[in-house]
């Protein structure tokens, strides 16, 4: 009798729970005896020399149990790290302090922090602390940031450049000698701001006695964040404990090492007090990093009947203040590396510069780099489309890669282990009708009406990724992935994860997988995650990399256990090794299925050891570490098309539908994977449309608040259709590649190419996003088409 | 510097005594504390989230005297005397709300951070309109903010929760 499988399931999420009734444990939520209250005063110039400040009426006020500023802390507070140190780059990592020191170089920037014995109490006291700044000239964007004369803001960093990137695949030049059609295109991919509903903030608490800290914080990776507040902060590694319990969204915004959670753990050490901290929405907004922000020239070389031959692209990143954790490695390795999508480029080119600038640093956000290289690759493929009056579609399908071509090396350099574009954009074709929307695309524009079709072709590289490859490109550490599967004596499963989810469903995945592999319940699987205290080194959630990584890390864990497991059925069933089976959730001896024994069983039997129990000489115990390193990324693909409407009269564009294909290769739960593409291709859509972090020529964000930066409602959010093709991951343990940046890997070219195809027959061949109704408006009435 | 008026006296306590899901609480509390702090910090109940500062995210969102509020944009000294439902008093004996039931069984949540001021918008949309059009969901929700799922399994949850509760 056949055992439905409970991979593949769209079963309910185990974590919902809590979650549902108000009983997570966000950060916020963490209430310890004597706990205070800690506040930073923030610069409000741009840039700006810090002359004196006089915390005295600060140090006054009620409630009030120190005040610390960054003069007073920069021998007993580290400066914050960068971790990703590209190599050939010329690569200048200046000194950041947590707390300003002699400058303040972003409005926002931490100049002093006070501890009160409540939240109000402690703002109150910002107010009081008196700053004396001599304001500096500021530098905004990046390409004014390089030229000479421009304001610096570090004295070791000329020109403010903090790298020069090259990469260089094929030849480039050949390919535009030989070309028949150039593209040349100027691109902006705006600034945003992660917004995750939850803001970042800390716990820090001290023992004295035993010197341990632990600090609870908002983090997408624990052990990281233990390993480098370890150094800033002066506590042993081994001593310090970081705990990240529920986390409101990240989307890579709590991926990083930033000062003020040191500042926490600092003042917890030197207060014996628990400390808390938690950012309002503005200083989230001023003072967690933002994403994408680049300027890039591009150019495309191809022959009259639309081979593509070379790509080549200068881009000038902007990092904003400092170095952030992985922000050299964002705009170049996760950038460079994807410029030919899923097309057969022979020859790549790319010089990255990254700028330092007086905004707030600027590093991975959910998608981080291959956003900002699929956008131009597939806008580029509708410019050159619409240049040889070709359809976008079959422009595609001339330059993908085959299916039998797989694995497939770019000239990046990279393996793309699996894929099949072709079906997926055909699929995409199909579900949105593309030859009868084509058809009524005429019929409208001949009515004075707008219709744009825009499609989306895609590769991403994810599940980062193979040690060997990530450590030669500068990043920390390796980015394998860890667990440890316990079976209990009673047969229950404990799986700890290196892996932490924060909203993408891993406890419920996770138990799917040793579920499987176990022969246990769903129920009967608990997953465990986010604790330093409790887990083994972890290197945690983003990238795409939980699923196949730590997936397939705890794949292979359970089928070690399962082998264990094997040995010891076979001596409490008296039959050889060989002769056992795993099937239907049972061991069983081959031939004879009613010789049976369950996990459980088994279990006991390990842990009880004992004569007719545990095989002799056998290790008692059921539990299994393993760190499991890739042999290479995984490489999810699909096909999205938008279809959008504009508005003769206030230039709005609005969504009639979006088609999304995806292909993740196999699916753990695919109700899990569907939540995962909306929630993506509607951070997309808003770039596309309405999001944009705004600095004015004297550095204030203009985008501080939710009023002014605009994350969509459900009102400006469409409905999708959404769809998927299966094309395993031939090396990954599970088959799994990843799915949770694909939405914004897809989507703002889906809708910027559509709004593009609205217009194009009046010449229009790119319009930088957000594309605002402002911008189409005035597009429409130069072009004529306006109402 | 300007004097301080006497009659400014800001640091007075005021006594605030409201009903949360039925439970008395009583005590003294700054004028301007807010709302949502009080429910968090002085009733301890912290199901219901901050999420911004400017009243756009909803993660605040209670009812309160029969009505959706933003608690993060009232003082606790306006709640005196009313009676107030948080997430936490959704759920009745153990027993989930329909609403809370078709969250789970639609996969309408994914970090949870906006769930409890989604689901208890949901609560009032449900109250002043039991037979909603997705359109009419869109627009009772588009006070609450979520950067997870895209919104299109929270409509189909209040869908589901308003079918079941019909």
């Amino acid at each position: 009798m056949a055992v439905s499988a409970v991979f593949g399931a769209s079963v309910k999420r185990k974590e919902d729970p809590r979650m549902l009734t108000g009983r997570g444990s966000y950060t916020d939520d963490i209430k310890l005896p004597g706990m205070v209250y800690a506040a930073f005063l923030r610069s409000p110039h741009a840039h700006a020399r810090i002359k004196k400040i006089d915390s005295s009426r600060a140090t006054r006020a009620p409630g009030v149990l120190a005040v610390y500023t960054g003069k007073e802390t920069q021998d007993r507070l580290g400066a914050v790290p960068c971790a990703w140190t590209i190599p050939n780059s010329n690569l200048k990592i200046p000194k950041y302090n947590p707390l300003a020191v002699d400058k303040a170089r972003y409005v926002g920037d931490p100049v002093a922090v006070v501890v009160a014995d409540s939240l109000y109490r402690a703002r109150d006291a910002v107010d009081l602390i008196d700053v004396e700044y001599e304001v500096l000239p500021v530098a905004i964007d990046q390409e004014k940031s390089v030229e000479s004369g421009a304001p610096r803001l570090y004295d070791d960093v000329p020109n403010n450049v903090a790298f020069d990137w090259k990469l260089s695949g094929g030849d480039v030049e050949k390919a535009f000698k030989e070309a028949e059609v150039t593209v040349k295109q100027r691109f902006v991919n705006q600034r945003l701001q992660p917004t995750a509903i939850e803001t970042r903030g800390a716990v820090a608490q001290y023992s004295r006695g035993t010197e341990e800290m632990t600090v609870w914080m908002t983090s997408q990776n624990p052990h990281v964040h233990r390993l480098l507040l370890s150094g800033m902060v002066g506590v042993p590694e081994h001593k310090l404990r970081v705990i990240s319990l529920d986390v409101g969204g990240g989307f890579g915004s709590k991926i990083h090492c930033y000062g003020a959670e040191a500042v926490v753990a600092f003042l917890s050490k030197q207060l014996s007090r628990p400390v808390k901290w938690v950012e309002d929405r503005r200083e989230n907004y001023l003072a967690t990093i933002h994403g994408r922000d680049h300027i890039q020239y591009v150019e495309l070389a191809a022959k009259r009947d639309g081979t593509i031959l070379g790509l080549r692209a200068k881009v000038y990143a902007n990092l904003g203040a400092w170095l952030s954790t992985a922000s050299p490695g964002v705009p170049t390795i996760l950038f460079g590396l994807m410029l030919s999508g899923p097309y057969k480029i022979p020859a790549v080119a790319c010089e990255v510069i990254g700028v330092l600038t007086n905004t707030v640093a600027v590093d991975a956000y959910r998608g981080a780099g291959r956003p900002e290289a699929s956008f131009i690759v597939d806008r580029l493929i509708d410019v050159l489309a619409h240049e040889l009056k070709m359809d976008q579609a079959e422009l595609r399908i001339r330059n993908f890669i085959k299916k039998s071509e797989f694995p497939y090396t770019v000239a990046t350099g990279l393996k793309y282990d699996s894929g099949d574009y072709e079906q997926a954009l055909r699929k995409a074709m199909q579900m949105v009708g593309y030859d009868r929307l084509r058809k009524e695309q005429k019929e409208l524009r001949d009515q004075g009406k707008l219709l744009g079709i825009g499609i989306s072709s895609y590769v991403e590289m994810c599940g980062l990724g193979p040690s060997r490859v990530v450590r030669s490109t500068g990043f920390g550490l390796g980015l394998w992935e860890s667990t440890t599967v316990r079976v209990h004596p009673t047969g229950k499963v404990t799986v700890f994860t290196g892996g932490h989810p924060h909203g993408q469903g891993e406890e419920t995945t996770f138990a799917q997988i040793a579920a499987e592999e176990l022969g246990v319940q769903v129920e009967e699987v608990d997953v465990v995650h986010g604790d330093t205290g409790m887990i083994p080194f972890g290197m945690g959630t983003y990238g795409s990399r939980t699923t196949p990584v730590a997936g397939g890390a705890i794949a292979l864990a359970c089928r070690k256990i399962r082998e264990k497991g094997r040995k010891i059925a076979a001596y409490l069933l008296e039959a050889s090794e060989d002769d056992i089976i795993f099937e239907n959730r049972k061991f069983r001896v081959k031939g004879s299925p009613r010789n049976e024994k369950s996990i459980a069983e088994v279990a006991i039997a390990s842990y009880a050891a004992g004569e007719g129990e545990l095989p002799p000489g056998m290790e008692p115990g059921l539990e299994v570490t393993t760190f499991y390193d890739p042999e290479n990324f995984t490489f999810p693909f699909g096909t999205h098309i938008c279809v959008v409407e504009i508005d003769t009269e206030t230039g709005q564009t609005t969504i009639k539908r979006y088609v999304a294909v995806d292909d993740c290769g196999k699916q753990i739960n695919p109700m899990i994977v569907e939540g995962q593409v909306h929630g993506g291709i509607t951070q997309g859509i808003a770039q596309a449309l309405f999001e944009e972090a705004v600095y004015d020529p004297d550095g204030n964000l203009l985008t501080s608040t939710l009023a002014d930066y605009a994350v969509p409602t459900a009102v400006e959010t469409p409905s999708f259709e959404t769809g998927s093709t299966f094309t395993p991951s031939p090396h990954n343990p599970l088959g799994v590649k990843g799915v949770g940046e694909t939405g914004t890997i897809a989507a703002a070219q889906a809708v910027a190419n559509a709004a593009v195809d609205a217009l194009s027959h009046a010449g229009v061949r790119h319009i930088d996003m957000p594309l605002r109704p402002e911008k189409i408006w005035a597009i429409l009435r130069e072009k004529g088409l306006a109402n | 510097m300007p004097k301080k008026s006497p009659k400014a006296n800001a640091d007075a306590l005021h006594r605030v005594f409201v009903k949360i899901n039925g439970k008395p609480h009583e005590a003294d509390v700054e004028s301007r504390l807010l709302l949502v702090h009080f429910v968090r910090d002085v009733a301890g109940l912290t199901g219901t989230h901050v999420g911004c500062d400017t009243t756009n995210c909803g993660a605040c969102t209670i009812m309160m005297n029969g009505k959706s509020v933003k608690s993060c944009t009232m003082f606790a000294v306006q709640a005196n005397g009313a009676s107030i439902e948080t997430i936490e008093g959704l759920a009745k004996e153990g027993e989930l709300h329909p609403i809370q039931r078709a969250f789970w069984e639609n996969h309408g949540l994914q970090c949870g951070f906006c769930t409890p001021g989604m689901i208890m918008q949901a609560y009032w949309l449900l109250k002043e309109n039991p037979t909603p059009t997705d359109e009419e969901i869109r627009w009772g929700i588009s006070g609450n903010l979520c950067r997870c799922t895209g919104y299109q399994n929270i409509v189909k949850s209040i869908k589901a929760a308003a079918e079941e509760m019909r």
